[in-house]
Formats: C-alpha cells, structure tokens, sequence
C-alpha cells in the first residue's frame, strides 16, 4: 500500500500532466481552425482546375493525351505516396494511415507486383520503416515547414513526376487522411497516375464549350495542366492532413485531460481514506492507551 | 459603360479577386491579351506578368503572377495562378530568388529543349522584374 506521501506525488504529477495537455488541446484547437481555414481557401482553386481539366481532357483524344494520363499501359510497379504527420500524440491518426497503406501493399505484394514507397511524414515512416522498410525509396520531410504552403507540395509531385518520366513506376496512389470533421478523419488512398480523368464533369461540359478556342493548342496545355493537377491533388491531401492531424490531435488530447481528470479523482478519494484510516488509528492508540492506565 | 463580367483570380492557397469587372489584360503565352464581356471561349497558358485589373469603377488593379492558366468564357474569366500576388505586396526577395533559380536551371538544362525552355523562363521573369521595380 502506497505511503500518503507517495499518494500525494501522484496526485501532483496527474495534475501537472493534465495541466499539460489541457494546453496542447486548445493550442491543437487553435491550429485546427487555422488549417481548416488554409483546406477551405485552397477549395476554389482545385475545383475550378477539376472543370477546366475535365473540359480540356475532353478534347483531347486517347492517343494524343499525355503519358501522365493514360499511364504505361502496366501495372506492374506501383507507387505509393504515404503523408502523414510530422508528430505524434494524436490517436491513432497516423497508425491510420499506416495501416491502410500497408493493407494496400500486403494487396500488391501477393499478387505479385513491386512496390516503392514514398513517406511524407515522420510518422509514417517510422511506422512502415520496420515492415517494408526495403520497399521505401525516398522520404520527405516537412518537420521544419510551419505552413504548408503549395511549394511544398509541388516539390513532392515534381518527384513524384521525374520518378514517373524514368520509368521507375507505373502506378502512383497517394495515401492521406481526409477530413471529414474533428472526430472522424478517414485513410483515403487516390490514384494519381494514370490520372482518372472528372468522368462525370467531362460529359455535363461537352456540348456547351464545343468552340473553346486553345492558346496554344489542347495537347499541350494538357500536358502542362496534368503536373499542376498533381501538384494540387498533393496539396490538398497535405492540408486535409494538417486539418486531420490537429482534429485527432484535439480529440485525443481531450481525451487524456479527461483521464487524467479521473484519475485525480480516485487518487484523492484512496488519499482522504487512508489519511481517515490513519487519524482513527492514532485516536484508537490514544483510547487505549488511556484505558491500560 | 461597358458591359462588365465576372473575374476570378485564383491561387492553389486562396481566392484572390472575385468580382464584376469591365476589363482584364492577361499575359497569354502567345501575347498578351485583353479580355472583356462575350469575349470567346478560349482557353490559354500565362506567362509570368502582370494581369491588370480594371473593375467598374474605373478603378485598377494590378496582380503579379507567375504562370498559370485563364479558362474564357462569355460570362467569365478564371484565372488559376500559380502563385499570385497583389503588386503592392510584391516581394522583391522572392522575386530575385526566383530568378536565380530560373539561372540555375538554364545551367543545368542537359538538352536543348529544356535549355531553351528554361532561359525563356528567364527572360520572361527579369523582364517581369523590369516592369514592376523601378530602378
């Protein structure tokens, strides 16, 4: 049985602990809005890059599309890009991820095909690293970015592209977190390469731009706009990530004042009744000491 | 008065213009262009320039931008930048960071093509930093 003195360091550092993070859930509450604030601004840009891609890719015929989009006709090596979070202490956000991404490469494995891995993130990394830790071939690292900002998601997907160009994979699938709201964040994977073309957006703007006039012509703007739509794509799934990331960062931290809050309580609740246990047996000592005499 | 219609700037962080204007002269990759009401469909790439603005209230705007896409249609323009700033705001840094880098890659270029697409790039970013800074 725990001395007083040893109950009442306890309950000192569950105090200290729950102080702790209590402040991480508001600052995680704070940096949340923030980064829904950065998913929401950078909403109407992707969308309108959706229509635009749909209309032009609409134009353009099977065998003049770009090799971005119609991929190399295999699927033999597959890419998977897994971004998580730089940090931990938010749940299971990042095992999340994880686990979806390692149940997609348990998948390709047994049928046989390559898998490379490309980690965005401390995390996943970490995660992945002991099981496939062969498969990974590069990782990136955003510890140091505050904000992320659409650079760092055009560097990812130049990478992602150059490794494409040199025939190094025919299949790229990116695995994120999306953002659904502050308690529920799902592991999403998206194909990147070879892009799904806006099946349904393509056929809703066929007939109504007929005569769209091409500066330069179709083909190439295509080819230019399809980089940028996996730049934005990139984007995106890092900033549903960040948004993600501070939701399960909140809920988690909630979570633990609350434990901790509990855990007070019943570390003072065996604290008074063993100091109640003590008085009664000083008191009995007392009356029958009074009472030998 | 003329006819006005609808302007959007957009830039993969935020929205960045979003209203009626009269007139915008966006610099296409094949010249630089004015665009107004009814204009016809088009569809074409932006070298980085200035985009200026001009709202109903004969007032001017002006907005850097480097590279990006205009979708024109009759009722609209949007415009999806690659990155867009306001020209008050321009960062003279950033810009000469850019340039350097523009350098670098005309220096690394292995082939011809990347070469001249590069030093293209270039041309188009110093004459770009001519237009906005005084000297």
């Amino acid at each position: 049985m725990a001395s007083l003195k040893d109950l009442r360091n306890r309950i000192a550092s569950v105090k200290a602990t729950q102080k702790i993070t209590k402040a991480m859930q508001m600052v995680a509450a704070a940096k949340l809005r923030r980064a829904q604030e950065a998913a929401e601004a950078a909403r109407p840009y992707a969308q309108r890059m959706g229509t635009v891609l749909a209309n032009v890719a609409s134009t353009v015929s099977g065998s003049d599309a770009p090799p971005l989009m119609t991929g190399t006709g295999k699927d033999d090596t597959h890419l998977l890009v897994v971004a998580t979070a730089e940090r931990g202490l938010c749940g299971g956000f990042n095992s999340q991820i994880a686990r979806h991404a390692r149940d997609h490469v348990r998948k390709l494995l047994s049928e046989g095909k390559t898998v490379k891995i490309l980690c965005v993130g401390k995390k996943g990394y970490d995660i992945l690293r002991r099981e496939y830790g062969q498969h990974i071939i590069d990782r990136v690292d955003l510890r140091e970015v505050k904000r992320i900002g659409f650079a760092n998601a055009d560097e990812i997907a130049k990478k992602i592209i150059g490794l494409f160009e040199n025939g190094q994979f025919d299949v790229c699938t990116l695995f994120y977190s999306e953002f659904k709201s502050v308690i529920s964040q799902i592991p999403t994977a998206l194909q990147v390469i070879p892009a799904q073309a806006p099946a349904d957006g393509a056929v809703e703007n066929q007939d109504s731009d007929a005569a769209y006039e091409y500066e330069p012509d179709a083909a190439s703007i295509l080819a230019d706009l399809i980089p940028r739509n996996i730049s934005v794509q990139v984007f995106r799934a890092l900033l549903e990530n960040a948004a993600g990331e501070m939701g399960a960062k909140m809920t988690a931290m909630d979570n633990a004042t609350r434990n901790a809050g509990e855990m007070i309580d019943k570390l003072s609740i065996t604290y008074n009744r063993q100091r109640q246990a003590q008085i009664t047996k000083e008191l009995i000592e007392i009356i029958s000491g009074a009472e030998a005499l | 008065m003329a006819q006005s219609f609808k302007f959007e700037l957009v830039s993969p962080e935020r929205l960045l213009v979003s209203e009626e204007v009269v007139q915008v002269v966006i610099p296409g990759t094949e010249g630089e262009m004015t665009v107004m009401a009814n204009h016809a469909p088009t569809m074409t790439g932006i070298k980085p320039g200035v985009i200026t603005v001009s709202s109903a209230a004969d007032k001017q705007d002006r907005y850097v931008v480097f590279g990006g896409f205009a979708d024109i249609l009759p009722e609209g323009c949007t415009l999806l930048a690659e990155s867009a700033v306001h020209v008050d705001d321009i960062d003279r840094e950033d810009l000469a960071r850019r340039i350097q880098e523009a350098r670098e890659d005309v220096d690394d270029a292995k082939d011809d093509v990347t070469r001249t697409k590069a030093e293209e790039f270039l041309s188009q970013l110093t004459t770009l930093e001519g237009a906005i800074l005084p000297a």
